[in-house]
Formats: structure tokens, C-alpha cells, sequence
């Protein structure tokens, strides 16, 4: 407040020049907590419950790329036929492609926007799929496949793609085992951060 | 100063008015009399300093004639709506014109039944309530969140757009002051375990949406954030609780915070796989692109804006990066030949927005204004050509290339650097 007012008294008094105007520019900035504990802090503050193992398995129910998490159970290509043309046709369309909503199917130049960045000429990992579909699809129905239904339509999916044969059956040791064509495309942020546009 | 003559009164209307609800007994006590005053003064024709104004309320509303609204494009599960930058002061984003991206709608959430689950590779897995979350050391500081979606149509070679606002094209933009509890703080609390080095972040909504973030920045500036602007963090930003990776793309931010698993390796959802990647030259494509570099935009002038005369005008804007403070912004007002350092507006937080400002003497001939931020690890906002050179022009995600406005002699402001691409 007093450094305002004597700038302002400054700026009256000295008429109108360019450099008598108060710089703003070099405002004093308050510093902003540091991120971490305050040093006063306890080893543990202990709020919070233990969680249990069968708290944990409710919830834990993602996918790892090498195939962690995938459930017991089993699905045909014949039978992922089956739960795409009840469960999923209406939005994703009869081969995968019409829309309208994401395309499920396409091997073309992975690059074209928005044609081709799908599941099998893009996506890395098979596991992806079960990951993804027993959590938000169908998606206005998500979390309701079982895991046979689930391992089947990702079967058909697959199928569609080109990617297993029309007698494959995909469980916890098949589904990591498919090879993805968009598997080797993928690098890490290779952005350094500095001056250099990458 | 000669004073001014006093206004005719309207007393006859306040005399109509208030003799005839008097004759209809509504008027008890002088609440009543201001109540029904009020009511009048609602019409803007008469003369405030003449009628009694609105009472206080509990909660408050913007001027009738100031409603900025969030734009939505296609309303439906998995959509966005973004920020009018172009209508806000300042840098701060009121909380319900904060931009939204759902994947699967916004989930309705009971705070006093909500838990976080932490697990995996730590010594003690814990379930966490709202209540327990909140005890624990707090801390609120302004950073933006910002889609890195973000921009993606401009400069599209296939279709060039020149009738965009701010909104419109850099709108999946905000800056809260976000309070909560550092991420660090709870997972100490877990304990990590050696060997980790990724968390999965999941979130409560129909899409469960998750992501891969590594524990470094979990450890480092993360946060569960429960609060946004000083108030409870509102449900299209996350209710009750998000976590916050400060400079960081805003899809990994995950809302509506359910689970946490510590591992040793990323999971490779659909999202950091499908999508939020980034297609680059040679057929690869980056993955786990986090920080987002980098970027300015001037919001005034902009389309649909037309300067109505020459003279005068000052070029204002926002400019950010997710990797430090922001330490400069040149402006350009003649198609990016020369360039000159725009006054920058405090305070200057880092992974904020900071208010750029340059005034400028238009001559009324047609130009082209641009920005370029610099932050403090040196980056330079590029041009769309390093972009293009750097990942090349498939590249969607990570927008962050100087944007133009061109000004027509008739003071028409158009979006583009038209034939100088
Ligand atoms: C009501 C419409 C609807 C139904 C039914 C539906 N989906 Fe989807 N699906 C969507 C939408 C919308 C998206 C994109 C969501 C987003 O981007 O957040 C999507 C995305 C996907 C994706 C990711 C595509 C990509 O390349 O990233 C897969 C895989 C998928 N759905 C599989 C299925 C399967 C399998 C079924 C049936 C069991 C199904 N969906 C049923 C609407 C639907």
C-alpha cells in the first residue's frame, strides 16, 4: 500500500514522461511454499484405514502389458461375433469401421488423421483392449461383460484386424502373446526440456 | 466541477407502485418496502442513485449483461467444453468456466463415501477418506491445466480455419489456485517399496479412466487436490478429489481419484497407447509426453473482433509453459519480421499463466500480430515450420507453435497467418 502511494505521488508530481510511469514489470512475487513436508512433521501421521486384500482385488482390476492382472477364463472368435453384434455394433458398426463412433478396425498408413490410428495398426499392446473394455465398454453399459464375454469380443476385434486366426481363443496366456503391429513405433519423450524444439 | 443538476425523480412510477401494494397490504415491514424498491430497479432504464438497490443473498450472481459462457462443441459422453479466455481478466479461471474433458460423463460422487485406495509396491497399503485426506498438511498453489489436445486445429494443412476465437482454438486451458495434499506426503505415508518407479492413477468414473505417471513426479510437485479457487474443486474438475501434476498434459491429471497402484513399469492404457500419443516423422510415435512445453496466445485483439479505428490498442494475452516460469513474451505486430518484449503482468508463478501486454500504435494498414514465449530453461515458442520440422505434420497433440492474427485494413481480426505458412 505504501510503495503504491508514494508511486502514484511520483507519477503527479513529475507530469507525464515515459520514465517517470512505475515499472511493473519486476513486481516483488510472494514465494510459494516449497514442495514438502513441514520440517515439524512426524515419520507418519497415521490418518487413513489399513486396506485389506479384499478390498485391494475389488478395485485392482487393470492389465499389465505382460499380462498381470488378467482374469481366469476364456473366449472364440465365433463368440466375440456374438457379443460384438449385441453389445457393441450400434456404436462401433458392422465391420468396425462405419462408426459412429471409434473405428475399431483398420491396417492402413497409421499416420492418416483420423483414418487409421487403431487397434491394429496402432495400438502396442493387446492387453490394452481387456484393460480398456472391462472398464468403459459398452459404454453406456461399462464394467458388465464377464471375462469370457470380454476375452471373446476382443478375440473378434483381433480377428477383425487381421491379427489371430479365426479359430483363436484368447485367455491370459494367448491375449499378451499377440503380436501388435503398432508395438515397435512407440519411443519414450525424447524431449530434453531446454532450448531445443523437439 | 459544476454540479450537475439533479435528476427528475421518477417518483410517480415508485408512487404508483408502492401506494398500490400498500393499498394491497404487501408492505409490512421496510424489507418488504426495499424488496418491491428493488424489484423496480431491476429496470435499467431508471436511475440507480434514485432507488433503492438489491439486497444481500447468500450467493452471489454475475451482472445480467456479463455472462461468459464455456463453449460445447458436440455434447455427448466423451466430450469437452472450453474456456472463453478471450472474456477473462487476469489469470485466474473462474471455477465454472473451467474447461471440461470427460470420458465418460461427470460421475456423481457422495464426498463422505468417496476413498482413495493406495497399494501396490508399498509397505503399508492404505484406504484414505476425504476426511483423512484433508488432516493431513495442506498447501494451495496457481498452476493451469491445459489438454494437450489443446490446438490441435490450427495449421492443419488440410483445412486451414481463419474464424476462430481464442476459445475455440486454445480453450482446453485453465488456472486455478488448487489446494490440497502433496502426493508425497501420502505416499510416505504408504511407504514406497525399492524398485518402484511408476504409479497407475484411476479414476471413478464410468470410463474408470487411468493413466501411467512416473513415481519421480509423483514424488516431486504432485498433488490431491480437493480444492479450486477456494472452494470445494467442482465435480466437472473432479469432485471430491484429482490429482494434480502441475505442467503436465491434462488427461494424466486423472479426476474423481479412486486408486493409486505403485508399480515398476507403466500399465499402457488406452489412453498413454490409443491416444495422447504423438505421431512423429519416420513412422514412430512418441509415448508419455507429458510436459507441455512452451506457448502463448494474444486474446485481443482476436475474431471476431474488428478495431474500430486506428491509434491506440493494447495487444493482451496469456502466456504458460509446464516447465518453469515463464521469463519473456515478444510480441510482433508486422508478420513476425521484428519483435518486441511484451510487458509481463504479476505475479509470474511457475506452470502458470502469466498476462502479457504491448501497446501498440495501429497505422490502420493490414498486418499480421503474433506472440512467442520464452521460459526460463530457454525454449522459445517455435514457429509452425520447427514444429513441422521437429515431428512432422501428422503430429496432433502438443500444439504449442506461435499463433498469428491477421488484422484487415477495415480493423477485421481473422485467425492465421494466411499465405506466410
Ligand atoms: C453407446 C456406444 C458404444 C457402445 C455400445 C460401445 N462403444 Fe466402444 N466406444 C464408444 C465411444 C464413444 C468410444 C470413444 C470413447 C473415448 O474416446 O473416450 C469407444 C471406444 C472404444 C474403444 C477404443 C478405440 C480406440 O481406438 O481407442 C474400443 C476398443 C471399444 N470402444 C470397444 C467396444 C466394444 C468391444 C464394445 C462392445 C462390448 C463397445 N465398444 C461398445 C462407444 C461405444
Amino acid at each position: 500500500m505504501k510503495r503504491l502511494s508514494v508511486l502514484m505521488v511520483s507519477v503527479l508530481f513529475t507530469g507525464c514522461g515515459q520514465a517517470d510511469l512505475p515499472v511493473t514489470t519486476s513486481d516483488v512475487l510472494p514465494t510459494e511454499v516449497a514442495d514438502r513436508l513441514p520440517l515439524s512433521s512426524p515419520r507418519t501421521f497415521g490418518f487413513g484405514g489399513e486396506a485389506t486384500d479384499e478390498r485391494i482385488a475389488m478395485w485392482d482390476i487393470d492389465v499389465k502389458p505382460d499380462g498381470e492382472g488378467l482374469p481366469s477364463g476364456s473366449g472364440t472368435v465365433a463368440q466375440g461375433k456374438l457379443v460384438y453384434e449385441t453389445q457393441c455394433i450400434a456404436c462401433h458398426g458392422a465391420t468396425g469401421t462405419e462408426g459412429p463412433f471409434d473405428r475399431l478396425v483398420g491396417t492402413g498408413p497409421w499416420e492418416e488423421w483420423p483414418s487409421a490410428r487403431v487397434v491394429g495398426a496402432y495400438w502396442p499392446y493387446a492387453t490394452t483392449l481387456f484393460d480398456y473394455i472391462v472398464k468403459a465398454m459398452p459404454q453406456l453399459t461399462p464394467g458388465t461383460l464377464t471375462a469370457d464375454q470380454t476375452y471373446a469380443v476382443i478375440a473378434y476385434v483381433l480377428n477383425m484386424n487381421g491379427l489371430v486366426a479365426d479359430d483363436a481363443v484368447m485367455d491370459a496366456t494367448t491375449l499378451p502373446a499377440v503380436e501388435m503391429p503398432g508395438r515397435d513405433r512407440f519411443v519414450p519423450d525424447d524431449r530434453k526440456g531446454g532450448p531445443e524444439v523437439r | 466541477m459544476a454540479k450537475k443538476a439533479n435528476p427528475p425523480l421518477s417518483r410517480r412510477a415508485w408512487i404508483t407502485t408502492t401506494s398500490g401494494v400498500i393499498a394491497a397490504g404487501l408492505i409490512k415491514t421496510q424489507v418488504d418496502a426495499v424488496k418491491i424498491a428493488a424489484q423496480e430497479a431491476a429496470t435499467p432504464a431508471q436511475d440507480p442513485t434514485k432507488v433503492p438497490g438489491r439486497l444481500t443473498s447468500e450467493l452471489g450472481q454475475r451482472a445480467p449483461a456479463e455472462q461468459p459462457l464455456r463453449l460445447v462443441r458436440s455434447p455427448n459422453l466423451s466430450s469437452s467444453s472450453r474456456t472463453p479466455l478471450q472474456d477473462l481478466y487476469g489469470i485466474i479461471t473462474p471455477a465454472d468456466l473451467h474447461f471440461e474433458r470427460h470420458h465418460a460423463g461427470i460421475p456423481n460422487i457422495v464426498q463422505e463415501e468417496h476413498e482413495l485406495l493406495i497399494h501396490g509396491m508399498v509397505e503399508r497399503p492404505m484406504v484414505f477418506k476425504m476426511a483423512d485426506l484433508k488432516r493431513y498438511p495442506q498447501t494451495s498453489r496457481i498452476r493451469f491445466v491445459e489438454c494437450s489436445g489443446n490446438g490441435g486445429g490450427a495449421y492443419n494443412r488440410d483445412r486451414m480455419p481463419t474464424e476462430v476465437t481464442p476459445q475455440s482454438l486454445d480453450g482446453l486451458l485453465s488456472t486455478s489456485e488448487w489446494t490440497g495434499v502433496l502426493l508425497s506426503t501420502i505416499l510416505r505415508e504408504v511407504g514406497i517399496r525399492n524398485g518402484a518407479s511408476w504409479i497407475l492413477a484411476e479414476g471413478s468414473d464410468a470410463a474408470v479412466m487411468s493413466r501411467s505417471v512416473p513415481l519421480e513426479k509423483a514424488m516431486d510437485d504432485a498433488m490431491l487436490a480437493y480444492g479450486q479457487n477456494g472452494e470445494a474443486i467442482r465435480p466437472e474438475q473432479g469432485y471430491p478429489v484429482r490429482l494434480l501434476l502441475p505442467g503436465w498434459e491434462g488427461n494424466a491429471q486423472v479426476k474423481w481419484l479412486r486408486r493409486i497402484e505403485v508399480t515398476d513399469r507403466p500399465t499402457m492404457t488406452r489412453e498413454e497407447t490409443s491416444k495422447y500419443t504423438d505421431p512423429l516423422k519416420g513412422g514412430r510415435a512418441r509415448q508419455f509426453s507429458f510436459v507441455m512445453d512452451a506457448k502463448s496466445l494474444i486474446t485481443f485483439p482476436a475474431f471476431p473482433y474488428q478495431l474500430p479505428d486506428r491509434g491506440w490498442w493494447e495487444i493482451k494475452g496469456l502466456a504458460w509453459s509446464g516447465r518453469g516460469k515463464i521469463t519473456r513474451v515478444d510480441v510482433s505486430t508486422d508478420g513476425g519480421s521484428s519483435w518486441t518484449p511484451a510487458e509481463l503482468q504479476g505475479p509470474i508463478l511457475s506452470k502458470s499463466t502469466v498476462r502479457f501486454r504491448h501497446l501498440w500504435d495501429w497505422d490502420g494498414r493490414e498486418t499480421h500480430i503474433l506472440s512467442r514465449a520464452v521460459d526460463e530453461t530457454g525454449y522459445v515458442q517455435p514457429t509452425v515450420h520447427q514444429l513441422w520440422d521437429a515431428r512432422g505434420e501428422r503430429t496432433s497433440y502438443h500444439q504449442n507453435h506461435q499463433r498469428a492474427w491477421k488484422i484487415a485494413s477495415d480493423g477485421a481480426v481473422t485467425f492465421g497467418l494466411g499465405d506466410l505458412v
